[in-house]
C-alpha cells in the first residue's frame, strides 16, 4: 500500500469506528474541502440569517419581544462565530471565508433571501425555519469532525429556545384578533415552502450526499429529514389553527407519514442562483457592514501593535 | 403617588429605552462578529433596565399602565430622555463616543443611586451598576483604541466627540424634579456626578490622545419633552405595530 | 501593519468554582483585554462562567497526531498504576 492509501485506510477505519477526526490529523483533501464548504456555508447562513429577523428588532411590539428577538439574533451571530472558528481549524481564515461569501463564491441557506414582511414572519421563522435547522443540525452533533461536532453541540443547546419562542409568538397571534390570525396565516403561507426547501434537493439530485454519508459528515438523507419535518409540523399547525399551504398534504395510513405536494424546484434553484427576492439586499448589507468595519479593525490592530512596542521598549 | 418620583423614574427609563433602541440597530451590522455580539449584550442590558424602570414608573403612577403602555403609547412630547440618546447611530466612532459619554454618566449616576431612600430604585441601581461598570470598561477601551489607533480612527473619533459634546451639559442640568428628589434623599446630586464624570472623561480622553473640545453651543430640552427632529422617526418606527393594532396581545 | 487580521484566541471557561477551566472555543481580538471581553460576550451569555482564560492560539504548543503512539502507548501497559490492579480482601476497607 502506498503511504496515502495507508493513511486513507486508517482515516476511514477511524470514522467507521465512530472516532472523531481532529484538526491536526491526516485527512483526505476532499474531506477537508467538503468540511470547509459545509461549515462555512453553515456559518454564512447564520450571519446572513441575522438580517431578516434583525429587520424587526426596532419594531418589536413589546419590550419583552424586543429583548427576546435581540437575544435570538445575537445567538445567530454567536453560532456563526462558533462555526467560523470550527472552519478555521481546517486552515482557512475567517477573512478568506468572508471574502468567499461576499464574492458570491460561497453559498448560504437560500431561506434567508426571503423578506420578513410582517411581525408574524418572526414567529414563522422561529417555528418553521428554526425547526428545519434543528432537524438538520442535531445529527451534526455526531459529525466525524471534532471541532464541527463540538460547535454543533453548543449551537443545538442554544437553539432550543429559538423554535419555542417562534411557536409561542404564533400562538399569541392565533389566539388574538382576526387581523393577527390573518397575519400568522399569511406568514406561514409564505414560509412553508421555502422551509421545505431548506433540506436541499431531493436525494436523487443531491450531488454531495453519498460521500458525506460515508465520511459521517451527514447521517440522514435530505428527503428523510424533510419527511420528518412535515410529519412533526402538521399537528403543530393544527394546534395553532393554521392551514399549511399545500392541497396535497394528507396522512398516508400505509406509509405512516404525511404525503405532501411537489416542491417548486425551479424557484429553489433561482434563489440559489442569486435571483431570490432579497439576495441582493442581504449581500449588500453584509458587505457594507464588513467594509464599514475595516477601519475599526485596523485601528484595534494598530493600537495593539503600539501597546506591544511600548511594552517591549519599557522592558528593554 | 409622588408625581416627582414618577417623573424621576420615567426619565431614567426613557434614557435606557431610547439608548437601547438605538444601540440595537447595530445588531447584525457590527464591524466584526465579536463586537456585534458585544454591542448587542449592552443593548439587551439597556432594554432590560428600561423594562424595570418603566414598570416601576407605571406602578408609581397607579393608573395601570404597563411598561409597554408607557413605551408604545406615549407621544413624543411625553418622552423625557436626553437628546444624546436619540441621535442616529452614525458610524462606529459616533456610537462608541456616545456610549462612552453615557456609560461614564450612568456609572457614576447609578453608583450614587444605590443609596437612594427609595428601596426599589436602590435595588435597581445596585443591579444596573454592575452592567454599567462593564459597559464603561468596554467603551473606554474603544475610545483609547480609536483615539490612539490609526490616523483615520483618530480623526473619526475626534469628529464624533466634537459632535456629541454639546449634548452633554443637558445630563447635568438639574430642574425642580431633580432637586426635590435629591432633597428627599431619593435622587442623586448631579453636581457631584458632573465632577466625577469630568474626571472620567478627562482621564480617558488623555489616554486616547484626544483634545477635549470647547463647546460653543448646547442642545437639550428632553426633560420638557422637547426633542430633536430624530425622535419622531425613532418613535414612529418603534411604536408602529402597536399603534396600527392597539389593544392586542403580542 | 503587515497582517490586517485580528489574531485568533482560544477561550477557556470555568463554569463554577471548584471546576477546571475547559476549552469553550475561540474568538478573534486585537489584544488580550479585548479577547477577554469578547470571550465573556460570546461564551458566557447563559450564565456559564465564573472565570475566563484566553490564550493566543499561536502560542499553544501542541503534540502532533504522529506522536500519539510514542507519547501515549507506553502508558497502556503500566496497569500497576491503577488501583484495580491489586487484589486485596474485599471486606477490608482500604
Amino acid at each position: 500500500m502506498s503511504n496515502t492509501a495507508a493513511l486513507s485506510d486508517t482515516f476511514q477505519k477511524r470514522i467507521d469506528a465512530e472516532e472523531k477526526i481532529e484538526p491536526r490529523d491526516w485527512m483526505p483533501d476532499a474531506y477537508r474541502k467538503t468540511l470547509v464548504r459545509q461549515i462555512s456555508q453553515h456559518a454564512h447562513s447564520e450571519i446572513v440569517g441575522q438580517l431578516p429577523e434583525g429587520n424587526w428588532i426596532t419594531r418589536a411590539p413589546t419590550l419583552r419581544r424586543k429583548a427576546i428577538l435581540l437575544a435570538k439574533v445575537q445567538d445567530e451571530g454567536g453560532h456563526g462565530l462558533y462555526l467560523y472558528s470550527a472552519a478555521e481549524t481546517l486552515g482557512v481564515s475567517r477573512e478568506e471565508l468572508i471574502d468567499q461569501l461576499h464574492s458570491g463564491k460561497a453559498k448560504y441557506s437560500s431561506i434567508f433571501n426571503y423578506p420578513t414582511l410582517t411581525w408574524a414572519d418572526i414567529g414563522a421563522i422561529g417555528w418553521l425555519v428554526d425547526a428545519a435547522a434543528i432537524l438538520n443540525q442535531i445529527p451534526l452533533c455526531r459529525c466525524s469532525y471534532g471541532p464541527y461536532a463540538r460547535a454543533m453541540v453548543r449551537i443545538c443547546k442554544e437553539e432550543s429556545f429559538h423554535m419555542r419562542q417562534g411557536y409561542e409568538l404564533l400562538m399569541t397571534l392565533c389566539r388574538g384578533s382576526d387581523e393577527q390570525k390573518a397575519m400568522a396565516q399569511d406568514a406561514v403561507n409564505r414560509w412553508w415552502w421555502p422551509a421545505l426547501m431548506m433540506f436541499g434537493p431531493s436525494d436523487a439530485d443531491s450531488t454531495h450526499s453519498a460521500q458525506s454519508m460515508q465520511w459521517k459528515i451527514k447521517r440522514f438523507s435530505n428527503d428523510d429529514l424533510r419527511q420528518k419535518f412535515v410529519d412533526q409540523s402538521v399537528p403543530q399547525a393544527e394546534y395553532l389553527g393554521i392551514t399549511l399551504p399545500d392541497p396535497d398534504l394528507k396522512w398516508n395510513e400505509e406509509s405512516g407519514h404525511y404525503d405532501f405536494g411537489e416542491i417548486d424546484w425551479e424557484e429553489f434553484f433561482q434563489v440559489i442562483a442569486g435571483n431570490g427576492p432579497c439576495n441582493h439586499e442581504r449581500m449588500s448589507a453584509r458587505i457594507k457592514a464588513h467594509e464599514d468595519g475595516a477601519w475599526v479593525r485596523e485601528a484595534a490592530l494598530a493600537y495593539a501593535d503600539k501597546q506591544r512596542q511600548r511594552a517591549e521598549k519599557a522592558a528593554a | 403617588m409622588s408625581s416627582d418620583l414618577f417623573q424621576y423614574v420615567i426619565r431614567l427609563g426613557d434614557n435606557a429605552l431610547i439608548n437601547g433602541q438605538r444601540l440595537a440597530e447595530w445588531c447584525g451590522h457590527g464591524p466584526f462578529l465579536e463586537e456585534d455580539l458585544a454591542m448587542t449584550n449592552t443593548a439587551l442590558d439597556l432594554i432590560g433596565r428600561a423594562r424595570m424602570l418603566l414598570t416601576y414608573a407605571g406602578e408609581l403612577e397607579g393608573e395601570g399602565r404597563s411598561e409597554d403602555d408607557l413605551a408604545y403609547f406615549r407621544n413624543e412630547r411625553e418622552f423625557r430622555n436626553f437628546h444624546i440618546m436619540e441621535l442616529p447611530v452614525g458610524d462606529f466612532a459616533f456610537t462608541t463616543a456616545r456610549q462612552f459619554l453615557v456609560d461614564a454618566y450612568d456609572y457614576h449616576y447609578y453608583r450614587a443611586l444605590r443609596d437612594s431612600a427609595d428601596a426599589t430604585l436602590a435595588a435597581i441601581a445596585a443591579k444596573t451598576l454592575k452592567e454599567c461598570e462593564y459597559h464603561l470598561r468596554h467603551s473606554s477601551e474603544w475610545m483609547v483604541r480609536l483615539g490612539d489607533g490609526t490616523e483615520e480612527s483618530h480623526e473619526k473619533i475626534t469628529r464624533a466627540v466634537t459632535g456629541l459634546m454639546p449634548f452633554t451639559p443637558e445630563l447635568f442640568a438639574a430642574d425642580e424634579v431633580d432637586r426635590a428628589m435629591q432633597e428627599q434623599g431619593i435622587g442623586v446630586d448631579l453636581d457631584s456626578i458632573e465632577t466625577s464624570w469630568n474626571q472620567e472623561v478627562d482621564r480617558v480622553f488623555s489616554e486616547a490622545m484626544l483634545e477635549r473640545p470647547q463647546i460653543s453651543f448646547t442642545r437639550g430640552g428632553g426633560r420638557q419633552g422637547l426633542h430633536s427632529e430624530h425622535m419622531g422617526y425613532l418613535l414612529a418606527e418603534m411604536q408602529s405595530l402597536q399603534r396600527a393594532h392597539p389593544g392586542l396581545n403580542w | 501593519m503587515p497582517d490586517k487580521r485580528l489574531p485568533l484566541w482560544e477561550v477557556f471557561i470555568r463554569n463554577k468554582r471548584g471546576l477546571d477551566h475547559k476549552h469553550a472555543g475561540s474568538i478573534h481580538a486585537a489584544d488580550g483585554e479585548q479577547a477577554l471581553q469578547y470571550a465573556r460576550d460570546t461564551y458566557t451569555r447563559r450564565n456559564e462562567g465564573s472565570s475566563i482564560w484566553v490564550v493566543k492560539s499561536a502560542d499553544i504548543v501542541a503534540s502532533q497526531p504522529e506522536d500519539e503512539d510514542s507519547f501515549f502507548e507506553p502508558a497502556e501497559d503500566k496497569i500497576y498504576r491503577h488501583p484495580t490492579f491489586y487484589d486485596v480482601p474485599e471486606d477490608l476497607k482500604l
